[in-house]
Order: structure tokens, then sequence, then C-alpha cells
């Protein structure tokens, strides 16, 4: 590492360097990268790049309605196809409302690349209109960001960004680009040989680590796979190569939320999710092995509830490809810093060579279909008013069989997706995971739509959420984008009083929406088509309407209001101490109390 | 359904456990080497604010103009398994090249810099430049009622020989941080 960054000549067909404007540059450099679907709101300081963007065929670009829904637009994108997100917006107010899907892919470690205009560089510090101090802002929630002061520099660093954003942990970058830079006329450079001296993630994985891994993994007899998000961001192959890795050693396997889809929903050993509303089976699990294999997941307090009683018996091996997630929260007995296809991939070869017979797992598996026998996920059902549980499982039957998408906003109902909707498959389940984003899933949606035109994408939403990015159904009818609305309507923010239920003595404090809008006619009022239902008996024939209109769609599904997501590990508990029937308010205690 | 196996003692005083209380806390001093790019310093600050971890002192400068490079040198506090997460947290850092661990390598040397005005008549102002020159300190400054020492040393033996010029006259201190180096023809 002893060469700063520099930019290559590009191969021959470029020999003679060409000259174009920064705003030119800027979409050169996207058409470059591949990018076709960009999402953005033009304002003051991005001008000259609309400018650049008019009339040319290449980049589709989708107009949003706040630039927030820009930033959700392009994770759902880049959750969807695996490829970078790349988003744009102006300057001050326009990289202010992209805070929040910036940090929420740094959260969920989702690629984007984000462009943001900014007041010319003689008036950068003097409170111009519209100025903010955008790299300032995003220092702390982007992966890396650039102010370009130099148009010479820009094409390197549109390149860069992009090498960035998706090397590694993927993550979100920031360019901030001045009026004046766009304006400026400069040399314009290829992608190739642009690389980052300083930032070179590991991708193998060492051989003593897989050594020790195998060998713990020949030997364990209560094992378990916990798998998350790095599963699927590491691309389709981590997620065969896990399938293989399960196929060989037949341990059973559970996942994060964001993991979901890395491995089908349909095998015999899949444990369903753990976590705070994961199975009973999943979570006993997790407590009772004696070795655990974590493959790009990162002990989120979601996940471990009470850290001094996680998994207590247990030896863990880490695959990572970030080295800082190792031993952050839960010390490990095996790190193994890599991308996870190359470390499950090595992992096979290893325990092929070994020649090992593996101890029997008939006890394991059958103490596992114990748990499994309580059937965690069991709940009253009624011939009078739809169970929102009922209405995901409804969705799920009549939408299966289709190359179906699904998104969320967060609440009961993101639970509840994740409880009932079954994935096989990688990248079809868009969900804000580590942030907790309200009002990511329609705009997440709409992203997912633009990539995949012929899909049925759905945005199973909360009647809370979807008012805070309500206004991207419009997006959806400009841009002939059928997304399908989902609305688990039980006029609650649920999780909020579930919460008050369980901790607060069912003081139900500003939880209840006194006055919502009317979704049907708010769907016709954007555009779009609107959908009631609130008789369980009707529900089917109602879900084949959604899926059946051309167009987007918002459906108004009225649950039942007081249902609580369950199971759930109260915060402060253990993975074997679940809520499994019904809340009695004596749960939590006062540690857990002030847990969020 | 058995009770969480906790350990006795390890009760439930914080529910994540996260407080690492039976880790003793150490001081550790790292060199951070980074590109000279704009910002650079305030990503390795965040960092530190933004995860609650210390910085007792940190300097910076370019030490190499034509490849850009900068050496921060950050002195820090924390259990074991925190200074773990600093290191790691740090390399994460896009422009971040290398983080050495002087402390922890065998070979590594501390060094600070403080200038010291110590103002005085008669026999403190005697003993005050006999103390500078047991610590080998260069007088920099003169009036007839004060003077500017310029010491080297340890960050330990620079708070001692302040320690001692308080009873003396001390009006002010200026003090660089702590800058490290590995012994031997090896680099970092």
């Amino acid at each position: 590492m002893n060469t700063r960054t520099k930019a290559k000549p590009a191969a021959s067909e470029d020999a003679a360097p060409r000259t174009m404007s920064g705003a030119q540059i800027v979409v050169e450099a996207l058409r470059e990268q591949g990018v076709s679907v960009m999402f953005g709101y033009p304002g003051g300081a991005v001008l000259p790049i609309y400018d650049a963007l008019y009339g040319q065929d290449t980049i589709r670009h989708i107009l949003v309605r706040h630039e927030q829904g820009a930033g959700h637009a392009a994770e759902g994108y880049a959750r969807s196809t695996g490829q970078c997100g790349v988003a744009l917006v102006t300057s001050g107010p326009g990289a202010t409302n992209m805070v929040t899907p910036i940090t929420d892919a740094l959260m969920d470690s989702i690629p984007m690349v984000v462009i943001t205009g900014q007041v010319p560089t003689h008036l950068i510090g003097t409170d111009a209109f519209q100025e903010c101090d955008t790299t300032g802002i995003t220092r702390s929630c982007a992966k890396h960001n650039y102010l370009v002061t130099d148009v010479n520099q820009l094409a390197r660093i549109m390149h860069e960004a992009f090498y960035v954003a998706t090397a590694g942990r993927p993550g979100p970058v920031v360019i901030d680009i001045p009026k004046d830079i766009q304006f400026a006329t400069g040399q314009y450079i290829g992608k190739a040989g642009i690389t980052k001296p300083t930032y070179v993630p590991q991708r193998t994985p060492k051989a003593e680590a897989i050594k020790a891994a195998a060998d713990l993994m020949t030997r364990a007899s209560r094992p378990i796979f916990y798998t998350g998000g790095g599963v699927i961001n590491s691309g389709p192959r981590a997620a065969e190569k896990l399938r293989e890795l399960q196929a060989l050693t037949g341990f059973p396997v559970t996942s994060t939320l964001m993991g979901l889809g890395a491995f089908p929903a349909s095998h015999p050993d899949w444990l369903g999710m753990l976590g705070m509303h994961g199975s009973f089976e999943a979570n006993n699990a997790m407590h009772d092995c004696d070795l655990m294999i974590c493959v790009g997941a990162r002990f989120d307090d979601r996940v471990t509830g009470r850290i001094d009683a996680f998994s207590p018996d247990s030896k863990k091996i880490h695959i990572d490809i970030d080295a800082s997630s190792i031993n952050k929260i839960v010390r490990v007995d095996v790190p193994v810093v890599a991308d996870c296809a190359e470390a499950l991939d090595a992992l096979i070869t290893e325990i092929k060579a070994l020649k090992r017979q593996l101890p029997d797992l008939t006890a394991w598996h059958s103490q596992i279909d114990g748990w499994r026998a309580r059937r965690c996920f069991s709940y009253k059902n009624s011939s009078d008013v739809i169970k929102p549980q009922y209405a995901v499982e409804r969705l799920y039957a009549l939408t299966k069989d289709r190359k179906t998408y699904i998104t969320t906003e967060v609440g009961q109902h993101q639970m509840w997706a994740a409880q009932f909707y079954h994935f096989e498959e990688p990248n079809r389940w868009m969900t804000s995971g580590g942030l907790g984003t309200m009002g990511y899933g329609l705009p997440a949606a709409v992203g997912v739509q633009a990539a995949h035109p012929d899909a049925l994408v759905i945005d199973i939403a909360g009647e809370a959420s979807i008012q805070m990015m309500m206004q991207e159904l419009s997006t959806a009818v400009q841009h002939k984008l059928p997304v399908k609305v989902f609305i688990l309507n039980n006029e609650w923010m649920g999780m909020v009083r579930q919460w008050q239920e369980l901790l607060h003595g069912e003081r139900y404090s500003h939880s209840y929406s006194e006055s919502l809008p009317d979704f049907v006619m708010l769907a016709k009022a954007l555009g779009g088509h609107g959908i009631r239902c609130d008789k369980p008996d009707e529900l089917d024939a109602r879900i084949q309407e959604m899926i059946d209109h051309p167009g987007p769609v918002l459906f108004d599904c009225r649950v039942e209001r007081a249902e609580n997501c369950l199971p759930m590990i109260p915060s402060g508990s253990a993975h074997n101490q679940m809520i499994l029937g019904e809340i009695t308010g004596n749960e939590i205690g006062e540690a857990g109390r002030r847990l969020v | 359904m058995s009770d969480a196996s906790t350990k006795p003692g390890a009760g439930p005083k914080s529910a994540y456990f996260l407080s690492h209380s039976d880790e003793s806390v150490e001081r550790r001093t790292l060199a951070v080497l980074v590109d000279n790019e704009p910002g650079v310093l305030a990503r390795v600050v965040g960092l530190f604010s933004g995860r609650g971890y210390n910085i007792d002192s940190l300097t910076v400068a370019e030490v190499d103009a034509s490849q850009h490079r900068s050496r921060i040198t950050i002195v820090t506090q924390g259990t074991p398994h925190i200074l773990e997460q600093i290191e790691a947290q740090l390399l994460r850092i896009v422009p971040v090249a290398e983080v050495i661990d002087i402390t922890n390598s065998k070979s590594g040397i501390e060094r600070e810099l403080a200038l010291v005005k110590v103002a005085g008549t008669g026999e403190k102002r005697v003993e005050a430049l006999r103390i500078a020159e047991i610590f080998r300190a260069r007088v920099i400054d003169t009036t007839n009622e004060s003077f500017i020492f310029e010491a080297t040393g340890a960050s330990e033996k620079l708070t001692q020989f302040i320690d001692l010029m308080r009873p003396l006259g001390l009006v002010e201190v200026s003090r660089t941080g702590v800058l490290s180096i590995q012994r031997g023809k090896e680099k970092g």
C-alpha cells in the first residue's frame, strides 16, 4: 500500500482523452458502470446533470415525489438485483432528505451511490441558498463520501465510488458535486484501472481458519447454521454454496430477518427466522446448540436477546467480510474473515477432504422436532374478522407460484410477513432491518418493480407506515410500475401498541390514529386502484383482484385491531424464554424495560 | 423450558451485558496511516465520538507529501475488547491504510513535546532553571521575569516536569500529544 489511487489511462479505444462537462462526465460514468435505472428529484444545484440526462435513453430516470423515496427505491433496486443502486438529488433539503435512506443502506449493507448537487464552490461556507454541509452530515451515516473540487477528478471519483460501494461489506457512498464543477470542462477517464489501495477487503479465508472450522463442524452433535444478510449480499453463489454445505452436513438452518431466502423455506431442515419474533424451534436450537456457524450475520440485539444467556454451551464460528463485526458483541472461537461464498466453498472442500464420519444428528433433529411440535406461529382464526396472520398466509398461498418480490414497512406487519410469507430464493425479500425505517416499503417496491417490470411486487404494509411515504404511489402511476400495496390496517401503530401493552400497563399513549385516510379513495386520487376487504371469506377473491389488476393497487385489508405479534422474546430475556401464547404484562423485568 | 443458563454472579445487571466490566481498562497508542484527503481526520475523530471511545491525545501531520500520506497518533483507553474493536473499526474507514499498535509492539517509542511558560524572580527563577537542566529542557524565550522551556520526552516525564514547575510560577503549558515510531530499520 504505497501509492495513492492514481487514475490510469483507459484502454486503447480511449487513447485520446475525452473532454466534456462535469455533468456529462457524471452521466458517462453511470453509463460505463452499467447503470440502467436511477431514481431522483431535480433541483437548482443538479440542473446541469439533469440537462445531461435529457434526451438520452440508456439510463432510465424514475422521478420520485420525495428524495427519501429515491433513496429507498435505489435500495430496493439494489437488493433485488445485487447491483449498485443510484440516486440523484439536489443540495440542501434534497441531501438532508436522503440521510434516512443512506443510514438505512449503511445498517443493512446495501450498495448505493448517491449523487448530491452542491452550491457552487465559491459559495460553499457562506450559508448560501439550499446549502448544507452534505459531506459533514453524511460522514457518519455513509460508508464513504466525496466532495468534488476538481472536475478532472470527477470521473475517477465516480468510478471509485462504485468500487467502494460494492467492495467488501457493501454500503452507501455519497458524491457531493458543486454546480460549477458540473458546468466546468474536464477529462473523462474510464473505469479500467481505478482502484483504492487503502481499501482492499479480504475475500478469501485463511486456510487455518477453515481447517479449525471444518474440524469443529465434523465433530459437532448439536450444530446450527445461523445465516444473515451477508449471504444475500455476497451474491447468488453464496446461497448455492450454503445449500451445498447444508446438504453435505445435514445441519439445521436458521436466518436473520435480512437473510431470508438464502435457504429455501420449504426445506425440512429450515427452522424459520430467529430472534425477537423468530420461531420457537430456531431460538431454542440456538440456545441449546453445541456449534453455531454464523454466516454473514452480526449478532444484532434483535437476534441475540440477552447476551449473557446467549447460546451458553456452544462453540462459535463466525464468517464475515467485515472484521469489525467479529467479536463485537459475542466472543467467537473461530473467526473467518472472508466473503461468504468463498468461505462456504472452502469449507465444503475441506470437509470433503477430511473424509470423516459426521456424528449422528438424530437426537438433535428429534429434539428440534419437539420444539417444532409446539407450532409457535399458530393463532386463533376467526370467521368474522380477518386475522393479520391469515391475511399474509392467504397472500402467500395466492402468490407463491409467481415470480413475486415482497417489500415491507416496519412494525407488526413486517414480522407477520417474515413469519408467514416463505421464500425459496435470495433477493426476493426487501425490508428495513437495522434502521427499522417506516416508509421503506413502498419506494423500495417502486425500485424493485423498475428492475423487474414483469414481476409481481407487493409491499406488505401497515396503515401507519404507509402514510410516511404514501406519495410514492404517484411515482408508480407515472412510471407504469404496477406495485401492489397490501395494508394490514388495524388502525393502530401495532408494534407501539403491543409494547405499551407489554411494558406500560396498557396506557396507549398516542399510538391510535383517530383519523385515517379512506385508502380506496386515496388510491383513486393518486391514479391507482383501491380495494377494501374486511371479511375473511372474501379475502381470496379480493387478493386475486389485486393480482389481476394491471396497475398499482392499494389494498386496505381491515384486520383484527388488538392482535399481538407472537411468539416474542421480551427484551432482556434469553432465547429459551419466549412468550408463546398470550401477553400477561409481567414478562419484562426492570432491566428489560429500559431496553429498546 | 429451562431457565436461562447464567453464571452465578453474572446476574441481570445489564441485560445486554456489553459492559465487559470484568476486564480492566488499558491505555494504548495507535499510529493510523491515512490518505491525506479532505475530511479524513473528521472521519477518525467521528468514529471515536460516534462509538463512545476515548481519545486521550491526538496528533496529526502529513508525513509523505508525494504519497499524500498522513500519520495520526492516537492515545486511547479501553478494555481489551474495546481496543480490538477500535482497531477493526479504524480499518473500516476507506482512506485508512494501516493501524499500528505501538504500545504492544516491543520496539515502540513514544515522545511528546511541551512548551512551558514559567514566571518568577529570585530563588524560584533559579530553581526553575536548575530543574529544567535536569530534564534537559531548553530555554527558548526569556525575559527578566519569565522563561519558556521546550521539553521533550515520554508523556509521564513531561507531566512530572510540569508538576515541578507549578510551585515555581507556572503560567501556561502547550503540549503536542504523543508521537510514536518503532525502533530498528523496519518501517512501521
